[in-house]
């Protein structure tokens, strides 16, 4: 952690508050210039609203399983409630009003069941969690397939489309920020604590169950958030699309960029986008070198891209002068 | 009033009873020992006071500001709110965390701001972080680790490890401070340096202390009264001199009848 983190400002607009907002901004104005300028295509224009999900996705989990230590492959259930609410309510309300109802009830709603899965599943370790959370998400979606509203396997379409690149920034930006303050706080440290040593934590007074479920239910949010913003950019959504596999995929970015480092979960994201868009070219190979990539990197960083560890201005200065360096070596 | 008043406390896993009808009675201020040969169930009777198990039968009482409280069968972090921290025999630091994070988990409870101060930074995070930064850093200049906050507590050399252990006890504001074995693995300079600061922290905090300990060099020299287990019983206590003397003691610890050995 480096000094500037860790001192905190007295006043309101401390200034690594500051800092992080231009860089944001920045970012956004780049991407933004980008597709006014056509350099990004139609085509990479839906590539980078799935990063943006993906983030929302897997920063959500990675405070679940990398952050608290709690192993869940349940992470598309809760997707697919937020999708399905939003749905329903955009497509009786088809305005800009009707798609923020329904994103604020894609949030509560999966929060709330993320709470009735919590509360008894949390009990359970390691790889009993672990299946406990899959038969959940199998069991929602199951309820999907079978429910009349939901119109059963064939999903739902036609949903009105409001999600853009602003409002696709906006709420990934929010969500990284957010979760990165929470685990700034004493309640984000209570979570880390659990993840190190959970009798150690409630011995020094952390109710290790509550903070367990509060993970749980703020990861569940953030994808039931994701599934909104999913669910109204793409127009349809099946049953099938929040299987087990999207929770895999999910769980692939956390552990790849590194479970307990949240600018990992960022990156990521956008690494596999990438190299899932280049392999576009091999067609029938695309996910046998996909899943061969992968391999490779985990065993040359079993911790992830970037292992606990999140970017900072300090270890870009380090990145900065270690590359400057070896110019100068070479010269 | 006793601090702690501990009657009957029984502990039994299965068929086997690892404490039996343990009777302790610590007042305000004291420094006691707990001490027996390995497998007594010193370290099951800690494990009962700060609830990581509940107790078969008995009672546990601690009286706090003349409010009298029931540990038994409490969770730990509601003793720990209670007024009760321990250290434990094998280091249980939160190792992948930086020495500063270790101290200021464990003053989670005394923090009052919510989960949306948490996300939003709000005016109310910014004061309470900064006392609690601050109280860390105080708590941390005391032990002489204010260098090493930054460290993470897993590269620690093992002795500053069981120091930052005390620390973050001391961090939870306790009435009652328990430690395991502070001593273990340290060698003989480093043991009379620990002996010093525990009487020190006593002292400082206004601290109650029960301390488990092998090391006679430590429990003779600072311990007012000691208790003696044996086979999950207590079998003595007494002041160190009494307990010196003490026949079944001896025969506890060297064996029956040594003369015939």
């Amino acid at each position: 952690m480096d000094t500037a983190t860790k001192a905190v400002g007295t006043n309101f607009f401390n200034r690594p508050t500051v800092r992080k907002l231009l860089i944001l901004i920045a970012i956004y104005i780049v991407v933004q210039v980008l597709i006014w300028t056509d350099i990004l295509s139609a085509y990479l224009q839906v590539t980078l609203i799935t990063i943006c999900i993906n983030i929302i996705l897997a920063v959500g989990l990675n405070l679940i399983t990398g952050f608290t230590g709690q192993f869940s492959l349940g992470h598309a259930g809760f997707m697919s409630i937020g999708a399905y609410t939003c749905a329903l309510i955009t497509m009786r309300m088809p305005t800009i009003w009707g798609f923020l109802i329904g994103i604020v009830a894609a949030i509560i709603l999966a929060g709330i069941v993320g709470l009735i899965v919590g509360l008894p599943t949390l009990r359970l370790r390691g790889d009993y969690l672990a299946i406990a959370t899959l038969g959940f998400a199998e069991i929602i979606r199951i309820i999907f397939v079978n429910l009349d509203i939901t119109n059963g396997a064939a999903g739902l379409s036609g949903i009105p489309q409001f999600v853009n690149w602003p409002w696709m920034f906006f709420f990934t930006a929010g969500t990284v920020m957010l979760v990165s303050n929470f685990l700034k706080s004493t309640h984000g440290r209570a979570c880390v604590s659990i993840r190190e040593d959970e009798i150690a934590a409630e011995t020094m007074g952390v109710a290790t169950t509550k903070y367990k479920v509060t993970a749980f239910i703020i990861g569940s949010c953030f994808a039931g958030m994701a599934g909104a913003l999913y669910a109204s950019y793409f127009y349809v959504i099946k049953p099938e699309f929040f299987g087990f596999m999207k929770s895999i995929d999910i769980l692939i970015i956390v552990v790849f960029g590194g479970l307990g480092s949240l600018s990992g979960s960022v990156l990521a994201a956008v690494v596999l986008a990438i190299i899932s868009t280049l392999l576009q070219s091999f067609a029938d190979l695309r996910m046998v070198l996909y899943a061969l990539l992968l391999i490779v990197i985990m065993i040359f960083r079993p911790q992830g891209l970037m292992g606990s560890k999140e970017v900072s201005v300090a270890m870009l200065k380090k990145v900065g002068k270690s590359l400057s360096f070896k110019k100068k070596e070479r010269g | 009033m006793a601090i702690l008043s501990v009657s009957k406390l029984t502990k039994t896993f299965g068929g086997l009873t690892a404490v039996s009808d343990i009777n302790i009675e610590i007042e305000r201020g004291e420094l006691v020992g707990l001490i027996g040969p390995n497998g007594a169930g010193k370290t099951t009777v800690f494990n009962l006071l700060t609830g990581i198990y509940p107790p078969t039968s008995g009672h546990i009482i601690l009286n706090h500001d003349g409010n009298q409280k029931q540990l038994g069968g409490l969770r730990p972090d509601m003793i720990s709110k209670a007024g009760l921290a321990r250290t434990f025999q094998n280091i249980r630091l939160f190792r992948e965390l930086s020495v500063l994070d270790n101290v200021r988990i464990a003053m989670h409870q005394n923090i009052s701001y919510g989960l949306l101060s948490a996300f939003l930074h709000l005016p109310s995070y910014v004061r309470e972080e900064k006392r609690v930064l601050d109280e860390s850093l105080k708590l941390l200049d005391i032990f002489d680790l204010t260098s090493k906050q930054d460290e993470m507590a897993n590269n620690l050399p093992y002795g500053e490890q069981r120091r930052l252990e005390i620390i973050r006890a001391l961090a939870t504001n306790p009435e009652l401070l328990l430690l395991d074995e502070p001593a273990a693995g340290m060698n003989p300079a480093e043991t009379a340096q620990l002996t010093s600061t525990i009487a020190q922290i006593r002292e400082q905090f206004g601290l109650t202390i029960l301390l488990i300990e092998h090391d006679m060099s430590v429990v003779m020299t600072i311990c007012e009264r000691i208790y003696v287990m044996d086979y999950g019983k207590l079998i003595a206590h007494g002041t160190p001199n009494e307990i010196k003397s003490n026949p079944r003691v001896i025969e506890a610890y060297l064996g029956e009848d040594v003369n015939n050995a």
